[in-house]
């Protein structure tokens, strides 16, 4: 026993000493470039990491399956949307698989568990969904990208629009989590009414009778909440039961209005408004190719969700490019990020000084276009729109 | 601000949350107390008549066909789930139960997303119960969750006759108590198992065709309800149908004015900000409070089965 006492240290150091020696050399022009996807696939949710994945797989696709010209294999695990199981891949990518790039989370706490990890690793992640206020703030990494939007930005312009239309006594209703009290405070900072109301519910509550009665008794102008996944499903169904559609309308961001969602609760949702900053219909080039592309490949519209993964893999795509597909020097990999030289299906983009986007904001609303219901733009709400936290980072 | 109206509101839509519950403690508690196993797959079942009764009802455009195929759906999942793998588990120790019908969770959560894709379906509210009834004045309720509370009423009094005053209901009561004697007096006690099974899973079944409606048809809706469920048949006595009965209205309502009732008056006691987040999380907790309470005065729940 004692032996092995002194055993394992040594193992440890020689271990070191050996990765050390070989691990920076591996990263040279001829070797792939490995990337970890960590996203939902599995249980609850599942359907927005799917959309990530198949829109980031149809953006490798599109480049022959080399970013940047270099062969690019991507290791694709499924978190099942826990905490735990994100962490744990994520070490088993960083450690044994030796990946250069993580991407794929779609929830803010399994991003606040994984993300600090990876870049401590000297990792760059680049985040196509969840985008949590400290990782935009005091947090911030030099090798962390959000190329979807920091938490705030749909619920701030969903706050402005409410203000523009001259709605005064909002209800406002989030579930009890980090990223539900960031919509609230970031309608609110762009909202200058008053509140008639606000409510935290259940992380995955099933029925808002109790919700809904008390909403009703309140006598608000209008409604704002933000429900992801399939509590919003519940949530829109049952508003449109209790008949308060009719007068109180209800506004949200576009997490709780992508298609599948809208598939899910038909025309319950018919005259909703919603933010976002990509739909189907802005018109550049590089959307309607990926809109094409999209519905060929897997038949069906895409999301919101799968137009950010393919934008991340079109970022990747760009910075490789620009470094001649030599990665080896981290600097000009970050440098080349930082430039996001593509051109994304939402038009304008461009990174802040905490490497989140600068872009413009959309009110859509949701219609039924022949026997589908869907979302059209309305009108845009932000130009150039940053986030509220650029200034405590310190990059 | 509390009025009379809702505060009566309040209650219907504990009721109505109550009576969700009893159709699917029913089944669990009958499993449990019957054949001593527990069965976390019950909310796959849910699950399985949710699905069925989306598809058909979309398929067919008559919410009857889809409740009544969704019935026989869960039931036909839940007797070959029982005949094929969990009639297995009878004699091993929970902990074997738990591991083998927590897979079984992951098996059907994967087989739905097979055959139905990943993303949730849609079931619409019948016509005929999409409106309001505004028997409070100010306050229309949702025709659904009114039609739901009979539904849920009527099966309960006909549990009760099926259990008190038929053949097959007192080998049932029998089967809970002395399951080796009634193997004695030579009824097939396997069978009877199995139509115990297939009955807690036809409720499960409907429970979630009458969910569907309202709630997100989604792979995995099963398991949000389960957790309440086992609180339910917890409270009110492993075994006891009654039991069940009570404790999910208990459950419903207690769950229901916490959400309702909690935010006002903790913003009576702290400033908004803080009031919210305590109300919501004191809310989240009240279930388990109730449990804690009830099992503290009864250790072994309100109602005990059968005498056992």
């Amino acid at each position: 026993m004692k032996k092995n006492k002194h055993l394992l240290p040594m193992l440890m150091a020689g271990a070191m000493a050996l990765s050390a020696g070989f691990a920076s050399p591996a990263l040279q022009a001829a070797e792939p470039v490995k990337i970890g996807m960590i996203t939902t696939l599995s249980g609850g949710g599942a359907s927005l990491g799917i959309d990530i994945r198949d829109g980031f797989m149809l953006g490798l696709k599109m480049k022959d399956g080399k970013l940047g010209g270099v062969e690019t294999q991507v290791i694709e695990v499924d978190d099942a949307r826990k905490v735990e199981n994100a962490k744990q891949i994520a070490t088993r990518m960083i450690k044994q698989d030796d990946v250069d790039i993580v991407t794929g989370i779609v929830w803010s706490n399994l991003a606040m568990a994984v993300v600090p990890s990876v870049t401590r690793a000297g990792k760059f992640y680049i985040s196509p969904n969840a985008g949590p206020s400290a990782l935009a703030g005091k947090k911030c990494h030099e090798n962390y990208f959000n190329v979807a939007w920091q938490n705030d930005n749909l619920h701030e312009a969903a706050g402005q629009y409410v203000t523009d239309k001259g709605l005064k006594n909002v209800y406002l209703m989030a579930p009890n989590y980090p990223a539900g009290k960031d919509a609230i405070a970031g309608f609110k900072r762009f909202y200058k009414g008053n509140v008639a109301g606000e409510v935290y519910t259940k992380l995955g509550q099933v029925d808002y009778a109790a919700e809904l009665a008390n909403l009703r008794a309140a006598k608000p102008d209008a409604v704002y909440f933000f429900l992801p996944g399939g509590m919003g499903i519940n949530f829109v169904k049952q508003y449109s039961q209790a008949g308060l559609s009719a007068d109180t309308p209800l506004f949200g961001p576009a997490f709780s209005f992508d298609e599948g969602i809208l598939k899910a609760v038909g025309d319950a949702a018919i005259g909703v408004y919603n933010t976002s900053q990509w739909n189907k219909d802005i018109d550049n080039a590089a959307n309607t190719s990926f809109v094409e592309a999209f519905k060929e490949a897997y038949g069906r519209n895409p999301s919101l969700y799968a137009s950010q993964g393919y934008d991340a893999a079109l970022l990747i795509d760009s910075a490789i490019t620009s470094v001649g597909g030599d990665l080896s020097d981290d600097d000009k990999f970050r440098d080349a990020l930082r430039k996001a030289e593509f051109d994304s299906v939402r038009g304008n983009f461009k990174f802040g000084s905490n490497q989140h986007p600068i872009q413009d904001i959309y009110v859509r609303v949701v219609h039924k276009d022949g026997d589908t219901v869907t979302n059209k733009i309305v009108s845009k709400v932000f130009t150039a729109h940053q986030d509220a936290y650029a200034t405590e980072c310190k990059l | 601000m509390l009025t009379i109206e809702l505060f009566f509101e309040q209650s219907l839509n504990g009721l109505q949350q109550g009576v969700m519950l009893f159709l699917m403690a029913a089944g669990l508690t009958l499993v449990f107390g019957i054949m001593h196993l527990i069965n976390l797959a019950h909310g796959s079942l849910y699950m399985i008549g949710a699905y069925v009764a989306a598809s058909v009802t979309q398929a067919s455009d008559s919410f009857t066909l889809g409740i009544l195929a969704a019935l026989v759906a869960a039931g036909l999942t839940g007797m070959l789930l029982e005949f094929s793998a969990l009639r297995r588990l009878y004699n091993r120790d929970h902990l074997d139960q738990v591991l083998a019908t927590f897979g079984m969770i992951l098996f059907f959560n994967e087989l739905v997303k097979i055959l139905w894709g990943p993303q949730a379906l849609f079931l619409s509210t019948p016509e005929f119960l999409s409106g309001t009834l505004e028997f409070i004045p100010g306050a229309p309720y949702p025709s659904y969750r009114l039609f739901i509370i009979g539904a849920g009423l009527v099966v309960a009094l006909l549990l009760r006759h099926l259990i008190i005053h038929t053949r097959v209901g007192m080998l049932i009561r029998a089967g809970a108590t002395h399951r080796e004697m009634v193997g004695a007096l030579g009824v097939n006690i396997d069978e009877l198992y199995t139509i115990v099974f297939g009955l807690g899973a036809m409720l499960a079944g409907l429970a979630g065709a009458l969910a569907g409606p309202m709630l997100a048809v989604e792979v995995g809706m099963g398991e949000k309800i389960l957790i309440l469920t086992f609180v339910v048949i917890i409270i009110g006595g492993i075994g006891s149908v009654r039991g069940a009965l009570v404790g999910a209205l208990l459950v419903g309502m207690v769950d229901t004015y916490g959400r309702a009732f909690l935010p006002t008056i903790m913003r009576e006691l702290l400033d908004p900000a803080s009031a919210d987040t305590v109300a919501a999380s004191m809310s989240s907790v009240a279930i388990y409070v109730l449990m804690a309470v009830v099992l503290i005065w009864k250790p072994r729940g309100l109602f005990q089965a059968y005498g056992s």
